[in-house]
Order: structure tokens, then C-alpha cells, then sequence
């Protein structure tokens, strides 16, 4: 019987595994598992173009007509709910099991819920496309959005629900929203983007409820304020869906526990992408990013792992992107929170500017706000001074 | 023909964008000019901001490849490809025939 390999997650991650075993020139079976009903389609788009219904499914589908090659047999709509360590089996809910001779998990992330906010209608996550149809039919017969968590995800449905004539409030616990990503002084100029298009930011403002019987009518604020919404969209950051594993052997921490390659403590298991907890030597700890790029990325060298190689691992040169109110916001580094940010080209109060950070003086990371030729050519700068360094 | 700028102001690993109703993206590779569609067909993102390596430019935004000789996918995660535009040089200019596809460097 020919060598099994089980892809657990038909994201992004999931897909770029599948694809990387192919490149890598594997040619067992592979078996693709997801929970989702739907092929490997784009989340990014979720909360901007799609959510704009300017996107279609078909826009946003990962899969190019070069995959049909890649033989891969889908298991989508089951959901896995454990892994066999000894035998390698992956069990789904619908009492099937894979047996596979390697798994790679990518079962991704799933978005934070409001306590409290179960059961209510017109309360919102954004993280599947399901739940961007749900909130898009939703936004279509609304006229006040109220949005609990100004990070990324937040800031771009704000943004787009503006474009589509909503009254639009977004409410922070931080005193500065996205001063974890950016640094306070950078996320503060970021945040100035809300009032330039006419949506209201509280910020350092707690959320005590949401009040409604059926459907939401408002969310009640710390100080006892009611914000009348007709929408709630909650974007208070991820969880990694590694519970199915807690059973399993699979060393857990804030996500699956890998080394820089990929590996688990389980032989023949790797793990890729928002549910990976990936071992960082410059860091010195495991490091969970749920950035886009690293779930493209990284399954390459989780695959070349589980195929025997143990080529050093490279030293990726993290990096996202946000698209708000028409501005592109770039990031490419590693900060740390004593590293000192200087505007090196155009003004925070024309929208366009790069920024560097320093430690010691050399340049770890970059943001810029449209400025995208010249960030690439940082990003570019990051990555080659990396790639020395290692 | 659309006149693009003089040859001395698109530098050997320089790209320049040409704005219309589909801008082109207009790149100099080692002193042999190409043009292609300036957005990338994944997202939208200029490819004239990109990164030029070789006969591809790296989308800036999402890292999608595309020949620069073709207008053919070389890196996910774009799925079509751009089309390409033919480039005349003529007494230090750059010009391009929009819509006419390049059946090499100009």
C-alpha cells in the first residue's frame, strides 16, 4: 500500500502543505481533512473586498487549475477529533479514521468569542467564510455597527462598513489600539485613520455587555453607557484549535509545540500555520503567528521535516499587511518594545510614511503606510541581513 | 503608441507605472524593457512596485511571480496570468503598444 500523508486543515496552511509535498516530490496519497464544506479559499479578503461584495467566492478561491494535479483526495465537512499517536490515525467525528504514515496539523485558529454573546442575533465573529455571508447580509440591512476590538481585523470591517454608509463606532479596551503589533506612537497614527473617515474610537474602554433579547440592541460600556448598534462584530483575536489533541501525546502550549522546523515530540507529526506554537531561535521561545505569509511559508520546511530533511531552517522575516479606509499598512520584522521607531520617508500626517525600527541602531523591523515600493525594498533589506546573520 | 519616458529615466532594476483605464507597468531588466498589467491579478497591488529578480517582478503586497517575458504565473498566489504589452524604443524613448502582447524584450 502506497505511504499516506494526512493534512489536517484545508486552509491556506493546509493547502501550501499539500502543495510542498507534491514540490518536494512525495508521491503517496495525501488526504486533505477540513471542517469547513468549502475548498481552500482566501480570508483575507473576508473582511475587505468580499465583505464589500466586491470579491466573489470564485474571486477568492485558493485553489488554481495547476492543483488538480496534485491528486489529492478531500475530506471536507468532518471535522478530526483526535490523533492516534502509535498508529498515526487521525479519528473524525463522523467515527471514520485516516491512518496515515506522517500528519501535518494546520487546523488554523478560530476567532474569540464575548462571553456572553452567545445565542444573540446580529453578533458577529469574522474568521470563515460563512461567517463573512452571515455578516455581510447582516451589514446590508443595518445602519449602526458597532465593532468590540479596534485590532486588524476590526479596523478593516470598520472600514468597510463605512464604504457601505454605516454609522460606525469602534470600541477599545487599550488605551492605543494595535500598540502590540506597531508600538504605541505608530498604532496611535494608524488608529488617527478611524476619525479621518468618519468613524467614532473610544478608546480604553471595557465592553460589560451586550444588551438585547433576541438581537443585539446595544452594547453596554464599563461606565454603564449604552452604544445602540443593530450589529455587533466582535474582533478580540484568535484562538488555536488544538483542543482535538489534548488526548493525542502532541506537547501543547499556546498552540501545537514545534521546534524551528516544524516537528512535534511526536515522530512523523508536524505542524503548520496559526496553530503552531514554532520554536524560535532568536526569540528563544515558541512563537504562535497567525500571520498569512507564515501559513503560505512555513509548511514547506514542516514538509521537508517530515520527509527527512534536517537542513537548518530558515530564519523567516515575519510579515502582514492591513487595508483600511483605502491605506495599505505594511509590516515586515520583529519589534520589541525598546526598539525605537523613526519616520525615514514622507509624514504620519499625509497617510504615507515609512517608518523604521532600531535596536542598537540597526534597522529589525519596518512599517509602512502606503509606501509600497520602498517597503519591499526594506522588507527585501530584512530578509537578506536575516538570512546573514543566521 | 503611448509614450512611457526617456530611456535614461528608467534605470536598468527600475519599473515605472503608465496610468490609464488598466495601467501598465513598464520594467527595465539589465537594459531590455517589458511591460506587463501593473495589477496583480491575485489582489490589488501595483506590480510596478514590486520587486524585480531576474525576468519576474514579486508582487509586493502577496509575493505572486509573474515572467516578465510572458505575463505567466512563476509563484503563487496568483492563478491567471498578466498580459503583456509590446515596448518600442525610439530615439530615447519608451513607448508601449497597449493591448498588442510582447513577443520579447523590446
Amino acid at each position: 500500500m502506497s505511504p499516506t500523508v494526512a493534512v489536517v486543515g484545508a486552509s491556506l496552511a493546509g493547502l501550501s502543505a499539500a502543495r510542498a509535498l507534491r514540490n518536494q516530490c512525495y508521491d503517496g496519497r495525501i488526504v486533505v481533512i477540513g471542517d469547513e464544506e468549502h475548498l481552500p479559499y482566501d480570508r483575507p479578503p473576508l473582511s475587505k473586498d468580499f465583505l464589500a461584495g466586491t470579491a466573489s467566492l470564485e474571486d477568492i478561491a485558493l485553489s488554481s487549475p495547476d492543483d488538480a494535479d496534485l491528486g489529492l483526495e478531500w475530506r471536507l465537512g468532518t471535522t478530526a477529533v483526535g490523533l492516534d499517536h502509535l498508529s498515526r490515525s487521525v479519528l473524525l467525528r463522523d467515527g471514520s479514521e485516516v491512518e496515515a504514515d506522517g500528519v501535518v496539523l494546520a487546523t488554523g485558529a478560530r476567532a474569540r468569542r464575548l462571553p456572553g454573546g452567545e445565542g444573540l442575533d446580529g453578533v458577529h465573529a469574522l474568521r470563515s467564510l460563512d461567517d463573512a455571508i452571515a455578516l455581510r447580509e447582516d451589514l446590508a440591512a443595518a445602519e449602526r455597527l458597532v465593532v468590540i476590538g479596534a485590532g486588524f481585523i476590526g479596523a478593516e470591517v470598520a472600514s468597510t462598513a463605512r464604504k457601505l454608509g454605516l454609522d460606525v463606532t469602534v470600541v477599545e479596551t487599550q488605551p492605543v489600539p494595535l500598540a502590540g503589533p506597531l508600538g504605541p506612537d505608530m498604532g496611535a497614527v494608524c488608529a488617527e485613520l478611524h476619525a479621518d473617515h468618519g468613524t467614532r474610537l473610544l478608546t480604553g474602554t471595557g465592553v460589560a455587555g451586550l444588551i438585547g433579547t433576541d438581537r443585539v440592541e446595544a452594547v453596554e460600556l464599563t461606565d454603564g453607557t449604552p452604544l445602540p448598534a443593530d450589529v455587533v462584530l466582535v474582533g478580540i483575536g484568535a484562538t488555536p484549535n488544538i483542543e482535538w489533541l489534548v488526548d493525542s501525546g502532541v506537547a501543547l502550549g499556546n498552540g501545537v509545540l514545534t521546534d524551528a522546523r516544524g516537528a512535534t515530540n511526536i515522530p512523523g507529526v508536524v505542524a503548520v500555520g496559526d496553530c503552531a506554537a514554532t520554536w524560535s531561535t532568536s526569540a528563544e521561545r515558541h512563537v504562535r503567528i497567525e500571520h498569512w505569509t507564515n501559513a503560505l511559508e512555513q509548511p514547506a520546511t514542516a514538509v521537508a521535516t517530515l520527509l527527512g530533511s534536517a537542513d537548518p531552517a530558515p530564519s523567516p522575516v515575519p510579515y502582514f499587511w492591513s487595508d483600511q479606509y483605502g491605506a495599505r499598512i505594511q509590516f515586515a520584522g520583529s519589534r520589541r518594545e525598546t526598539d525605537v521607531a523613526r519616520v525615514v520617508e514622507g509624514s504620519c500626517a499625509d497617510r504615507s510614511f515609512l517608518v523604521l525600527y532600531e535596536r542598537d541602531g540597526e534597522p529589525v523591523a519596518v512599517l509602512g503606510m502606503n509606501q509600497p515600493r520602498l517597503f519591499t525594498r526594506w522588507r527585501r533589506q530584512l530578509r537578506s541581513s536575516v538570512a546573514a546573520l543566521s | 503608441m503611448i509614450p512611457v519616458c526617456p530611456t535614461t529615466a528608467l534605470p536598468p532594476g527600475e519599473a515605472i507605472r503608465v496610468d490609464g483605464e488598466e495601467p501598465i507597468a513598464v520594467f527595465n531588466v539589465d537594459g531590455d524593457f517589458y511591460a506587463i498589467d501593473d495589477t496583480c491579478t491575485h489582489q490589488d497591488a501595483s506590480l510596478a512596485d514590486g520587486w524585480i529578480d531576474g525576468c519576474a517582478v514579486e508582487c509586493p503586497l502577496h509575493a505572486s511571480c509573474f515572467d516578465l517575458r510572458t505575463g505567466k504565473v512563476s509563484g503563487p498566489p496568483a492563478k491567471t496570468p498578466v498580459r503583456t504589452h509590446r515596448v518600442v524604443v525610439q530615439d530615447g524613448m519608451v513607448y508601449v503598444e497597449a493591448g498588442i502582447a510582447a513577443d520579447g524584450a523590446a
